[in-house]
């Protein structure tokens, strides 16, 4: 992407560079929230009986595991600014495909890799729609939201299958050795360190940005703006599939209604992690640490015997405010600039 | 103008994110536990009971029996669940429960699968698992309280619904959600149980989720799609009286049979004017009271849960585990506009 990044060095208009790396690197809407995630944390640990037991890491870590890997792709959707609904579905789906071809005799390790496969062709159709199409991704992921829970639902009837090897299922919940760190957290791990390199430090990662901020400009610039949004939409369902068989393993029973709702939690977090749902800004450790901060708040104040009521009113307060808040910060900021100098534009957080 | 366009989108989205994360993602309260978790006998009353979902008018009946049992023996109270009934929804109350300590967790399984692991988890940490209602594979939990045998749950229903509909013409059923346990059973039996009703045809089952609204709504349908149902049976407390509530103010008022399970205090004012004439029940409160009763005695370490214990139960007298390490409760008991009066539940 040498054209965008010779136009932009040009004109300036990154607020990163007129500011000392300190301040770049700390004052920002992630370190925000991970700063928050640690005063929760740390509050908690003295103040919430049984929260600082180390079982309390392992719980929560495989609690949000699903949330944790489909956030890493819908970060990057959203990013382009657009969006991805049907990832809960897809993880539905790919958890009655494994479990309708193992009852069918297929090895488990097969049926998996083949659900897989068909959460990538669910992507596709999703990016099918929304690049060639040309259908705004909205109105086709709450579609295909409905049609692959359908197909879901559909082929496995009422009831649930739940035999599966023990090995998987063994190893869905294994810790490492002694520790409470769960093996899952080692898949994710791996696919965190692929997306944090494609996002930020590759020029396909550069042009997600790009088409966030300005589709057209990015167009003109040379970045393959329908390739990129296919490529996401597809690497969307590959992981939601995923994330289906982990969630069928952890909990040993495929079912049509598994995973319900959980695109509407991942969505939250990474909105909480200070992506913005206009496409264009965002970091993949910000959506980590949201993610976090729903999972240790829900735990601690579960522990706390808080009811539910009131966990769902806090986090939705959270949610709502850290969107107040940095779009009024944005306006705030261009409100300040413009009378003189250059008008700013809402920036990314390129480094 | 492509960007407001793009904002609008992106507004509807973010509003449709935030109210369903306020209403939807399902997080709940933990119990008040008070530690100790040695194996074996202990005097760590502190017993959780956790329904398959909040709200819901079957299960405050069941917990306040619970909490009269635990009153009773000076053990500690407390009720915990998530806001929906979803499979998985149950593992992370679960897991708090165990982090607590508590003595004895009573559960109502939402899925009899999903939850083992997380209850096996509790029980390696010392904590007693008695399920009631909806009961987990055998090896998940040391007890299982059964509110009375699927046959005679099956039977009393098909034999009140052909008694009303002169036993023949089209009935439908109205369950909870299509995977709940214990519906699923009973919808067999039944099936069974009305091939010694030939003219009566069953013609369409349908799931109402255990939620009040989609419940109404396909009642509604069922009678649309059937013009000729002659009578609905609904296995579930919400769906029965959701059903009852559509037919009262609808034309299929009296012409219409209506039976199945459901509470006195929901069905009262239906069984009065006329939309139903019998429905059967165990009483939710004796099943709370009795599982109470039944986590004490395996805390204090008086059964282990094998095949022939016994064990007292306050005022409902002497119970025995049978087979499987399953307790039951009794015999179903008919509700009509003769004994509805003494019932308040």
């Amino acid at each position: 992407m040498t054209a965008t990044t010779t136009t932009d060095a040009a004109v300036r208009t990154y607020r990163d560079y007129d500011r000392p790396l300190w301040q770049r690197v700390l004052l920002t809407r992630e370190m925000a929230i991970i700063a928050l995630l640690l005063i929760v944390a740390l509050i908690a640990i003295p103040t919430v009986r049984g929260f600082s037991q180390p079982i309390t890491l392992t719980f929560l870590l495989l609690d949000v595991m699903p949330i944790l890997l489909i956030a890493l792709p819908m970060t990057l959707i959203i990013i382009t600014g657009e969006i991805d609904l049907s990832v809960a579905s897809i993880a539905g789906l790919a958890s009655v495909l494994t479990g309708v071809m193992t009852q069918a005799g297929v090895p488990f390790e097969l049926a998996a890799v083949l659900a897989i496969v068909a959460g990538a062709i669910g992507g596709a159709i999703n990016g099918f729609l929304i690049t060639v199409v040309g259908l705004p991704s909205l109105a086709v992921t709450i579609g295909t939201l409905a049609l692959y829970r359908g197909l879901a639902v559909g082929l496995l009837g009422t009831t649930a299958i739940t035999d599966f090897p023990e090995f998987w299922t063994d190893l869905a919940k294994a810790r490492v050795g002694g520790s409470n760190i769960p093996v899952v957290l080692f898949l994710f791990l791996v696919l965190l360190v692929v997306f944090v390199v494609l996002l930020h430090f590759t020029p396909f990662g550069r042009g997600i940005y790009a088409i966030g901020l300005a589709s057209e400009a990015a167009r003109f610039s040379g970045v393959r703006v329908e390739r990129t949004k296919f490529i996401l939409f597809m690497l969307s369902g590959t992981i939601s599939a995923l994330a289906g068989i982990y969630y069928t393993l952890r909990y040993g029973s495929a079912r049509g209604d598994n995973a319900t709702g959980l695109e509407l939690q991942v969505i939250a977090a990474v909105l909480l992690g200070g992506v913005s749902i206009f496409g264009g800004r965002g970091a993949i450790h910000g959506v980590i640490a949201g993610v976090l901060l729903i999972g240790v708040l829900a735990s601690a104040l579960r522990l706390a015997n808080v009811t539910s009521d009131v966990i769902n009113i806090i986090t939705g307060v959270l949610l709502v405010l850290s969107v107040v808040t940095s779009s009024f910060l944005a306006w705030l900021r261009k409100r300040r600039r413009a009378p003189g100098g250059t008008p700013r534009v809402e920036a990314s957080t390129a480094g | 103008m492509f960007h407001n366009k793009r904002r609008a989108g992106a507004l509807t989205a973010l509003a449709a994110a935030a109210a369903l994360v306020l209403a939807g993602c399902a997080v709940d309260s933990g119990s008040g536990g008070t530690g100790g978790t040695e194996g074996g006998g202990s005097d760590n009353l502190a017993i959780t009971f956790l329904p398959k979902n909040l709200g819901n008018p079957y299960f405050d009946t069941s917990s306040a029996g619970a909490k009269e049992a635990i009153d009773e023996f000076g053990g500690t109270f407390a009720e915990v669940g998530p806001a929906e009934a979803t499979p998985d929804s149950q593992v992370s109350y679960i897991n708090t429960l165990t982090q607590q300590g508590v003595g004895a967790i009573a559960v109502s399984a939402n899925d009899p699968e999903a939850i083992c692991d997380a209850l096996n988890e509790a029980r390696d940490a010392g904590v007693k698992v008695v399920t009631f209602d909806s009961d987990t594979n055998p090896e998940c939990r040391d007890l299982f309280i059964n509110q009375a045998t699927a046959e005679g749950i099956a039977k009393v229903q098909i034999d009140l619904i052909a008694d009303q509909i002169g036993d023949a013409g089209e009935i439908a059923i109205l369950s909870a959600s299509a995977n709940a346990t214990n519906q699923n059973a009973w919808i067999e039996l039944m099936k069974k149980e009305l091939e010694n009703h030939p003219n009566i045809t069953l013609v369409d089952t349908v799931y109402g989720d255990d939620d009040d609204q989609t419940s109404f709504d396909k009642t509604a349908a069922l009678l649309q799609t059937h013009p000729n149902l002659k009578g609905i049976i609904s296995p579930t407390t919400v769906g029965i009286a959701a059903a009852a509530r559509y037919l009262s103010t609808s034309e299929y008022k009296g012409k219409v049979a209506l039976t199945g399970l459901g509470t006195p205090n929901q069905m009262r004012e239906y069984v009065e004017d006329g939309t139903v004439t019998a429905f059967a029940l165990w009483n939710p409160a004796d099943l709370g009271y009795l599982t109470a009763y039944a986590a004490k005695a395996l805390i204090e370490g008086t059964i282990t849960g094998e095949e022939g214990d016994s064990f007292e139960a306050g005022k409902l007298g002497d119970y025995e585990v049978g087979a499987d390490g399953t307790v039951l409760l009794g015999d179903p008991y008919v509700f009509d506009a003769d004994n509805i009066g003494d019932f308040d539940f």
